[in-house]
């Protein structure tokens, strides 16, 4: 189980990651399909998501939040755009205020995903996301898409510090 | 680029703004796109796009306060090329988020291999 391909494409900000999987497609998809199992790898430990809506229907709505180290919670959504199961999904990703409504102004990005069978069994997994501009890409990074990637920094700071 | 314009404090910040409301703009985006070579003039990227000479003129006026491109007179004609820069930017921003999915890859394949115990149908 390896990301076996990673594709940037920086005129067309969207980067684009293949895994393979030793796992039937239809095993994959119940990662994406029940939020339970979504849970277990949507956040980083450090911030475990929660998902409090979970509708995979063209159109539907995921909401989820994520409980950081000191109680903090900032929530994001999902809106199904398409879908064909258990072969794939496409929805904007964005964050939402406290009450779980999207956030005004803030940035989207439309994330795809796509499960195909592999010859000889396993699955190929590949993951899409597509950002509308650079200051969207930098804004999201900001606003804590990057929670694991700060508190692992923090983590090898509190070692080199020690 | 990026990252260096929104860390400098205080004069930056404003030319920060201005580089991210240019790139906000698909027109804009795709002007730059097609300007690396830096062998288009004004003229012929408005022939490349369904709206008048004027309104091209300004996207490069936008591109062009932001530093995104420069502008050279050859002849009669205004060169536009691309300041690679901000493209290299980009590229900067995308190698975060591949350590972003690279990590929630990990734990994917993780919960994949552990029991599926307690799991919807």
């Amino acid at each position: 189980m390896t990301v076996t391909a990673v594709d940037k494409d920086a005129e067309q900000l969207t980067i684009s990651i293949t895994t393979e999987l030793d796992a039937p497609v239809a095993r994959a998809w119940g990662l994406w399909s029940d939020p339970r199992q979504l849970e277990r790898w949507w956040g980083p430990p450090t911030y475990p998501a929660t998902f409090v809506d979970h509708d995979l229907s063209v159109g539907g709505r995921c909401s989820y939040f994520m409980t950081g180290p000191d109680g903090d919670q900032p929530r994001g959504w999902w809106r199904i755009v398409a879908v064909d199961p258990p072969h794939r999904l496409e929805f904007d990703n964005g964050f939402a205020d406290e009450d779980g409504t999207p956030t005004t102004g803030a940035p989207v990005m439309r994330m795809q995903l796509d499960l195909r069978e592999r010859t000889g069994g396993g699955t190929t997994m590949t993951i899409a996301s597509r950002f509308a501009s650079v200051g969207d890409m930098e804004q999201i990074l900001e606003r804590g898409f990057a929670e694991g990637i700060t508190e692992a920094v923090s983590q090898i700071e509190a070692i080199l510090a020690g | 680029m990026v990252v260096d314009l929104t860390q400098q404090q205080g004069v930056d910040e404003d030319r920060a703004d201005l580089v991210f409301n240019a790139l906000s703009h698909r027109t804009r985006r795709d002007i730059l796109r097609r300007s690396m070579d830096g062998e288009l003039s004004v003229s012929s990227l408005a022939r490349s796009y369904a709206m008048s000479f004027a309104a091209v003129q300004k996207h490069v006026a936008v591109l062009d306060r932001a530093g995104l491109v420069t502008k050279s007179r050859h002849g009669r004609e205004q060169l536009v090329r691309t300041d690679m820069a901000t493209v290299h930017a980009a590229q900067g921003l995308l190698d975060e988020f591949e350590a972003v999915w690279r990590a929630r890859i990990d734990r994917f394949t993780e919960a994949l291999t552990a029991p599926s115990k307690g799991a919807a149908p």
